[in-house]
C-alpha cells in the first residue's frame, strides 16, 4: 500500500478556472491530493477532466486559480520543472527513435548541455560518453522493471500497443518525477489487455509510491484502481471522495447514474408522508419524513433487487421478465415495470440466486422484485441525495 | 493456370475488361509518347521531312562531342546546385515562420504562395524591367549599396546566378505549403510530450519532433525541386535566351533549341532521354537515400 502522505506534499487546486473562448471548460475547481495517493478524474466527455490534467502539467495555463505541487507554487514554471511526468493517451512516443532512445530523453534533457545534443557538435563534448553510459544504465533499469529490456533496441511501429504503453510508461519513470499524471492511458488497448494493464498500473502506483493523477472516461477504471476518485461534469467536481463513497453514497443522481455497471435503476416516485415512497402504485418505506406529495427520484443499484414470491413480506415491485443475460458467473434480468410508464429495470442476481429462484419458479413473465433497502436512494428535485438528516429537513419544509 | 474453377476464369475475364480502358490509357498518353521519343532519337528525323533515316547511336555519340551542350550541363547543374537547397531550406524556414502565426497565418501563405499561382512567363517581365539597367530599381540601388553598376542580366558571371534568384524566389512559395502540410501533420501531443521531457530549447524540439516528423514531406519537396530546377526553361527564354556568351544556356534550352529552332528532332529526343533516365535515376537516388532515414508515423 503507497505510504499516506499529507496534502502539503501532493498537489492542491485552488479556484482553477479555464475558458476555451466562450465556452467555459472548468468552473472554480479546487481539490487537494494527497502526496501518494493514486486519484482518478473521471467524467463523461467534455467535462473537462483532461483539461484540468493538462493545466496540472502546464501544458495549458489556467485562467484562474493556482496550482501547487509538493508545497511549491508552480503556475510560473514550465512542464518540465514542475517535477510531474505524463503518459498520454496516444503515449506520443518519438517515431523515430528507439525505445531506449525514447525513454532516455528526459536524462538527456536533463544531464547533457544543449552542445551535447546537437547533432556532430555533440562529439566535441569529453564527457558525453560517461553520462550516457549512466543513463543508458537507468534506462535499462527501468525497462527490466517493466519487462521491455528485450525491446529497447526496436522503434514503435514494432512495438505492439502494451509494449508501446509500456515504453511510454518508462520514459514518464526514468526521470522519478514527485507525480505521475495519466491522460487515459489504457483507452487505446484492446479490453483484455486494459484488465490485465488496469492491475499493473495499480501495481506500479504501489511501488514507486507516488502522486497518481489518472483522467479516464472509464468509471470501471475509476473505481478498481483509485484510492480517491473525483467525478467531474461539465467542469465541476460532482463528488470527490473513495470509490465505495461513489458507489454507496452518491451525492446527486448523476454520480449515481455514471458509476456503476449496469446503470443504477431510475424510477419516479413521491413520498406518502408516512415513511413511504410510491412508484407506480407500489409503497416502498424508504422515506422517513418527507412530507406528502414530495416528488422524488428512486435510484436502486441493479443487485439490490431480487426476485420474490408475489407474497413477499416487504416492499415489491412487479414487473414484466422481458430478457434474460448469462455472464457466467452473475445473471441480468431485464423487466419493465408493471405500470403504465413501463420503466426498464435492470436486476444483477449471482448464478446461485438465478438457479434458486428458477427452482421456486420465480422467473416467469410476471416477476416481482425485492426492494433491498441498503442498495436504494433518494435524490430531490435538484438530483441532490437526500441523505437520513436531508430527509428530514426536507420533510420539515 | 489449367486448375482454375469456371467461377475464377469468369472474374478473371471480367477483371481484365475493368483494367482494360486505364490500361489503355496509361499505354497512349503515357508510354506510347515515350516510346516514339526513344524511337526518334535513333533516326535523323527533321521537323517536317518526309523521310527519315536511322542513325543508331550517332546522336547520343554527338552529344559527347557537343561543346554546346556540355556548356549547358554544367549551366544545369550549377543552376540545381544553387537553387536546390535554398529552395527547400528556405521552403521550410518559411513554413516554420508561418506556421507559429495564429491570426496572420492566411495572409502569409497566400503571399509566398502568389509566385507559384502567377504564370513565370509573365513574372519574368516583371523581373526583365526590373533588372533593367536604366529603367528598373535594381541597378540604381546596387550602385547606392556600393556595387557599382552591375547589370545583373547580362554579365556572363552573374546572369546564371540571377536566373537562379527567380527560381528560388518562385520555388519557396510552393515549397512551404507543402512543409506547411507537412508540419500541420504533426501530432501536438509529441511537442507536449518533448515539453514534459525538457525540450525547452527550439533547437531541441526542432531536432527531436520537427525535422525527423517532416522526413516523408522533405523527400517529396527535395524530389520536386530538384526535377523543376533541372528543368529550368522559362526564365531562360525571356530574360537571357542563353545569354551572354551563353553563360544561361540550360539543358532544356538548348533542348527545344535543337528541336523547334534547328529542327533537329532526331537530336532533340536522344537529349531529352538523357534528360529523362537522368531525372528518374536522380529521383529514384534520392528517394532510396531519404527513405532510409524516413519515418512514416
Amino acid at each position: 500500500m503507497p505510504k499516506a502522505g499529507t496534502v502539503a506534499e501532493g498537489v492542491v487546486l485552488s479556484g482553477i478556472a479555464k475558458s476555451f473562448g466562450r465556452t467555459r471548460v472548468l468552473e472554480d475547481v479546487g481539490l487537494a491530493i494527497e502526496a501518494g495517493e493514486f486519484l482518478t478524474l473521471v467524467g463523461p466527455s467534455g467535462c473537462g477532466k483532461s483539461t484540468l490534467l493538462r493545466i496540472i502539467a502546464g501544458l495549458e495555463a489556467a485562467d484562474r486559480g493556482s496550482v501547487a505541487i509538493g508545497g511549491r507554487t508552480v503556475d510560473h514554471l514550465p512542464p518540465d520543472r514542475r517535477d510531474v511526468a505524463m503518459v498520454f493517451q496516444s503515449y506520443a512516443l518519438y517515431p523515430h527513435m528507439t525505445a531506449a532512445q525514447n525513454i532516455a530523453t528526459p536524462l538527456e534533457m536533463r544531464r547533457l548541455t544543449l552542445a551535447e545534443r546537437l547533432p556532430l557538435i555533440r562529439l566535441l563534448s569529453p564527457r558525453r560518453p560517461r553520462v550516457m553510459r549512466g543513463i543508458m544504465a537507468e534506462v535499462r533499469a527501468v525497462a527490466e522493471t517493466l519487462q521491455i529490456a528485450h525491446l529497447l533496441d526496436r522503434k514503435p511501429d514494432q512495438l505492439s500497443g502494451g509494449q508501446r504503453q509500456r515504453v511510454a510508461l518508462g520514459r514518464a519513470m526514468v526521470r522519478r518525477p514527485r507525480v505521475f499524471l495519466m491522460d487515459e492511458p489504457l483507452s487505446n488497448l484492446d479490453a483484455a489487455l486494459r484488465v490485465h494493464m488496469r492491475s499493473e498500473v495499480a501495481e506500479l502506483h504501489a511501488r514507486l509510491g507516488i502522486t497518481f493523477i489518472y483522467v479516464t472516461h472509464d468509471q470501471v477504471e475509476a473505481m478498481t484502481m483509485s484510492s480517491r476518485v473525483a467525478l467531474m461534469d461539465r467542469g465541476r467536481i460532482l463528488q470527490l471522495g473513495t470509490p465505495a463513497d461513489l458507489y454507496d453514497r452518491p451525492a446527486t443522481l448523476a454520480v449515481a447514474r455514471f458509476i456503476g455497471s449496469p446503470p443504477i435503476n431510475v424510477l419516479e416516485g413521491e413520498a406518502d408522508g408516512a415513511g413511504g415512497v410510491r412508484i407506480d402504485g407500489v409503497r416502498l418505506p424508504i422515506a422517513d419524513g418527507l412530507a406528502a406529495g414530495t416528488r422524488v427520484t428512486v435510484g436502486i443499484r441493479p443487485e439490490a433487487l431480487r426476485p420474490a414470491s408475489p407474497r413477499h413480506d416487504g416492499p415489491v415491485l412487479r414487473a414484466r421478465l422481458r430478457r434474460v443475460e448469462n455472464l457466467g458467473a452473475e445473471w441480468m434480468l431485464h423487466a419493465t415495470l408493471a405500470g403504465a410508464g413501463e420503466t426498464p429495470i435492470v436486476v444483477r442476481i449471482t448464478a446461485a440466486e438465478r438457479d434458486a429462484a428458477g427452482r421456486a419458479g420465480l422467473l416467469s413473465e410476471e416477476i416481482a422484485l425485492a426492494v433491498a433497502p441498503s442498495g436504494t436512494h433518494l435524490f430531490g428535485a435538484d438530483g441532490v441525495r437526500i441523505g437520513v438528516r436531508q430527509r428530514e429537513a426536507v420533510g420539515a419544509r | 493456370m489449367s486448375a482454375r474453377t469456371p467461377q475464377a476464369r469468369t472474374e478473371a475475364r471480367w477483371g481484365a475488361i475493368f483494367a482494360a480502358p486505364a490500361l489503355l490509357l496509361i499505354l497512349t498518353i503515357l508510354l506510347a509518347p515515350l516510346v516514339v521519343l526513344v524511337a526518334l532519337s535513333v533516326t535523323d528525323y527533321r521537323l517536317g521531312a518526309i523521310a527519315l533515316r536511322l542513325v543508331g547511336f550517332d546522336n547520343y555519340a554527338a552529344m559527347l562531342a557537343d561543346p554546346v551542350l556540355q556548356r549547358s550541363l554544367r549551366n544545369t547543374f550549377l543552376y540545381v546546385a544553387f537553387v536546390l537547397p535554398a529552395a527547400v531550406f528556405g521552403g521550410l524556414g518559411v513554413a516554420l515562420l508561418v506556421h507559429a502565426r495564429i491570426h496572420t497565418r492566411t495572409v502569409y501563405e497566400v503571399i509566398y504562395f502568389l509566385p507559384v499561382t502567377s504564370t513565370l512567363v509573365a513574372m519574368a517581365t516583371v523581373w526583365q524591367f526590373m533588372l533593367h539597367p536604366t529603367l528598373g530599381p535594381v541597378t540604381p540601388l546596387a550602385s547606392t549599396l556600393g556595387f557599382g553598376r552591375i547589370d545583373l542580366l547580362n554579365d556572363p558571371d552573374l546572369a546564371l546566378g540571377t536566373l537562379a534568384l527567380i527560381g528560388i524566389w518562385q520555388l519557396i512559395g510552393f515549397n512551404m505549403v507543402l512543409f506547411l502540410a507537412g508540419l500541420s501533420a504533426i501530432p501536438r501531443e509529441l511537442y507536449e510530450a518533448a515539453a514534459l521531457d525538457g525540450a525547452r530549447h527550439g533547437a531541441d524540439r526542432f531536432l527531436r519532433v520537427t525535422w525527423p516528423m517532416l522526413g516523408p514531406t522533405t523527400m517529396f519537396v527535395t524530389v520536386t525541386s530538384t526535377v523543376t530546377a533541372f528543368k529550368v526553361f522559362d526564365t531562360v527564354v525571356v530574360l537571357t535566351r542563353g545569354g551572354p556568351l551563353g553563360s544561361t544556356e540550360t539543358l532544356l534550352y538548348i533542348l527545344y533549341l535543337e528541336g523547334f529552332q534547328y529542327f533537329r528532332m532526331g537530336y532533340a529526343a536522344a537529349m531529352t532521354v538523357v534528360l529523362l533516365v537522368f531525372l528518374a535515376g536522380l529521383s529514384i537516388l534520392q528517394a532510396r537515400v531519404i527513405e532510409r532515414r524516413v519515418h512514416y508515423a
